[in-house]
């Protein structure tokens, strides 16, 4: 079949169809630049740098290449010592070997100044033995275990940043060992991340699902007048409200202060309520409460007030009606609500640092530590891996049993 | 991988500095941003170097507060789009990020001379210049109290002695300083501090003094958290640094004192970071602001000591209060005899470990 200017219809319907796909390309293309620049992108360079490892195969290559031939045995030839010299001077100039003895330092206390100190004096060294050189500037280049390490470490890609992230690490042959106990730490901020975070969203249910259901329920005036009291907070900073809570429940904020003032309590036994996880809960639930309210309250809206009217009818006292009529209906508000508050409890930060003291730290502080002050950043970028795959664990579990298609917002 | 890695850092960097940077101040040749810790520190730095080097020269200084590290300068010297110009560093972080490349390298010999002639070689207190930074202040962290709630605190062990003394305490957040005070308070002197930290058993009896106190500490992380964590009774004795409980004191009439024994003296330095743009500028002003006067005038504003032998003798009164600040130096003699010098070859070494196993002591 052809069109009047002679083209086949089938072509021309294609050119039609293409022209509209790229139209609604057009017009998606910001949105997906925007979410590949600020989102894919970054996550994926994480990723990448969760087992990236480029410190010592920069830094001393040839070395590396040397130490394949090393029987793991004893202490390696003149050779390997007379090549890390060369490239220790080589790597003192465009600094890149202060990577290196930062990178062993991470995994092998003392290597930072061991480097540091060993590449002052060869500097004033002409010629070798360096082998003796070396032993004589440190007995630690004597050690077989540093070699080793050495050597462990000289891969581009390393899984030992996993390894550190579930407080394991591996040892000079390679083989998975636990960390000392004293410095186990990850498991269990994990574990705590994943309680305090279900503890705040069966509290934001607790607490938001009469709210939602008042809001629902009462008459436009009133609902709005509390719909404003939900909101308010809402609009208000993160930190300011943080910092509030810190005013109230400090150990003289205004709660002990009323407490005591009213006799409830002496002034000695006042309630240690900041500084500790029981602040981080009350805190985030407040903050967190309104991701409750909003989508229970958008479900229970839609829910008609005849069915429990009919329910009512039929024989069922309020109670049962409320339980077998009314409450399954919200379960996708309950879902929505429960699944984002986890969700954005599970990767606090603020709250957990400001009021968390010593025993309220979550699994972000800990990434921010990493990010912030020791540098680790391989470390940090494991440890969000492992967040992230456990958000879309989750994510999946949920589709699983609930259905994402059942999660209402509105 | 590597180049990946780099590629695509480039591409979010360039286009984050298209959309925010590229608009801001900080570009202008004009102007250079100074990064530094805030509070009546940062005011004392406004107060002696930056306004003085824009009437001088018309040169804008920005200033901008941060936490200390070397995070920010690492992102900014790694995605190739350095804003800051003359960074406050501590001196672990000044050597540590010279050796890793993201401190430039400075020409140190055209610091210019004392005052009083003498070459700045000479001039600065040793160890107080390096490769890639210049020493501005010795700055201490000490004990303060409340006066109100204790009575009678002598020596570093009385801080450790909740039963003599009871009530929270506040610590920074780090191993540094508190490990080296567990030893002190257990009868180690100060000399002996870091040969026996140097040591398994050393800190291992270091985190034991530590853990005698744990649940009474509340534990801070920026500089301007503990005067305030006093002054709200938060805790009766703190951590803090000198010259900002020092204004607490002096300048605003607060009941507490310092306590100097055992005290923990460091210096603060400037150094820029590698790949500014404007670092004939920032040198400039480097240059300009450590020189005798200068680190004289920021003694008025503030009870930290300047790098410089020849500033001392031109330490005055303290700007509004009216105070003699000399006898409340770290270094004045009544306050140095139990002093001891923060090691940054051993934090260098050691922060890594020390730091895990403070991360994991805490959250057990």
């Amino acid at each position: 079949m052809i069109t009047a200017d002679g083209i086949p219809l089938k072509v021309s319907l294609a050119r039609a169809m293409m022209r509209n796909k790229m139209r609604a390309m057009l017009l998606v293309a910001p949105l997906f630049l925007f979410i590949l620049f600020s989102f894919i992108l970054p996550i994926g360079q994480m990723l990448l740098r969760s087992i990236d490892n480029p410190a010592l195969v920069e830094g001393i290559p040839e070395t590396l290449a040397l130490l394949e031939e090393w029987d793991r045995q004893d202490v390696p030839s003149e050779e390997v010592f007379a090549t890390l010299a060369r490239e220790m001077i080589r790597g003192s100039e465009d600094r890149s070997i202060g990577k290196v003895g930062a990178r062993l330092n991470q995994e092998f206390a003392g290597s930072r100044s061991l480097f540091n100190k060993t590449i002052r004096r060869v500097k004033r060294m002409e010629t070798g033995p360096y082998k003796e050189a070396f032993l004589k500037i440190d007995k630690d280049w004597g050690d077989v275990e540093l070699w080793k390490n050495i050597d462990r470490m000289g891969k581009q890609y390393t899984t030992a940043y996993f390894a550190a992230a579930i407080d394991m690490r591996y040892n000079g042959d390679g083989e998975l060992i636990e960390q000392p106990e004293y410095k186990q730490i990850y498991v269990k901020l994990f574990g705590r991340t994943i309680w305090m975070s279900i503890m705040v969203t069966i509290t934001c249910i607790i607490l938001g699902y009469p709210i939602a259901y008042l809001l629902a329920t009462l008459p436009m005036r009133t609902s709005n007048l509390l719909m404003i009291m939900v909101l308010l907070p809402f609009w208000t900073s993160l930190l300011v409200r943080t910092t509030s809570w810190i005013v109230i429940l400090g150990k003289e904020g205004v709660l002990n202060e009323t407490l005591v003032w009213l006799g409830i309590i002496s002034t000695d036994s006042r309630l240690e309520l900041m500084f500790n996880e029981k602040g981080v809960v009350i805190a985030m639930t407040h903050i967190l409460l309104p991701f409750m309210v909003l989508p229970l309250y958008s479900v229970m809206k839609t829910i008609p007030p005849t069915y429990m009217r009919a329910a009512r009818s039929l024989g069922a006292n309020p109670a049962l009606a409320f339980w077998r009529v009314y409450v399954p209906q919200t379960v996708p508000g309950i879902g929505a609500g429960s699944i984002l508050v986890f969700i954005v409890a599970i990767g606090y930060y603020i709250t957990p640092a400001l009021v968390g003291g010593s025993d309220g730290q979550m699994i972000s502080n800990l990434i921010a530590y990493h990010m912030q002050k020791s540098l680790n950043w391989g470390l940090a970028a494991a440890l969000g891996a492992i967040l992230l795959s456990g958000v879309l664990a989750l994510y999946w579990l949920y589709n699983k049993i609930v259905g994402i298609d059942n999660m209402k917002f509105g | 991988m590597k180049h990946l890695l780099k590629h695509t850092t480039a591409i979010v960097a360039g286009v984050a500095a298209m959309g925010f940077v590229a608009a801001g101040p900080a570009v202008a040749a004009d102007a250079i941003t100074a990064v530094s810790w805030g509070g009546s520190y940062t005011v004392s730095q406004q107060e002696a170097y930056h306004k003085p080097y824009t009437a001088k020269t018309g040169m804008k200084i920005n200033s901008v507060d941060y936490n200390g590290g070397l995070a920010e300068i690492r992102a900014q010297v790694e995605a190739k789009n350095v804003t800051w110009d003359v960074v406050d560093l501590e001196l672990a972080d000044a050597v540590r990020g010279c050796d890793e490349g993201m401190l430039a390298k400075l020409p140190i010999d055209e610091l210019p001379k004392g005052a009083d002639g003498t070459p700045a070689a000479d001039d600065f207190l040793a160890g107080t210049v390096t490769d890639c930074a210049v020493g501005t202040i010795v700055w201490s962290t000490v004990i303060a109290y409340d006066t109100n709630k204790v009575k009678g605190y002598k020596t570093i062990a009385d801080f450790f002695d909740t039963k003599k003394f009871p009530g929270k305490r506040g610590m920074r957040k780090t191993p540094k300083i508190n490990l080296e005070w567990a030893l002190m308070a257990s009868g180690t002197p100060a000399d002996k501090v870091y040969d026996e930290l140097g040591t398994e058993e050393g800190i291992n009896k270091a985190f034991a003094t530590l853990d005698k106190i744990k649940n009474d500490v509340i534990w801070w992380e920026a500089g301007a958290q503990p005067p305030q964590m006093i002054a709200d009774g938060e805790v009766v004795m703190t951590s803090v640094y000198n010259g900002r409980i020092f204004n607490a004191i002096a300048v605003e009439k607060k009941p507490f004192e310092i306590s100097w024994d055992g005290q923990i003296w460091d210096i603060d330095l400037w150094g820029i970071p590698a790949g500014t743009p404007r670092f004939k500028e920032a040198w400039e002003f480097v240059k300009f602001s450590t020189d005798t006067q200068r680190l004289a005038d920021q003694a008025s504003w503030i009870s930290y000591g300047p790098t410089r032998k020849s500033s001392v003798p031109l330490i005055g009164k303290h700007a509004t209060a009216g105070i003699p600040m000399l006898p409340h130096m770290p270094t004045a003699p009544d306050n140095f005899k139990t002093a001891l010098q923060n090691d940054f070859i051993f934090w260098a070494d050691n922060s890594d470990e020390l730091n895990e196993r403070f991360n994991a002591w805490l959250a057990n």
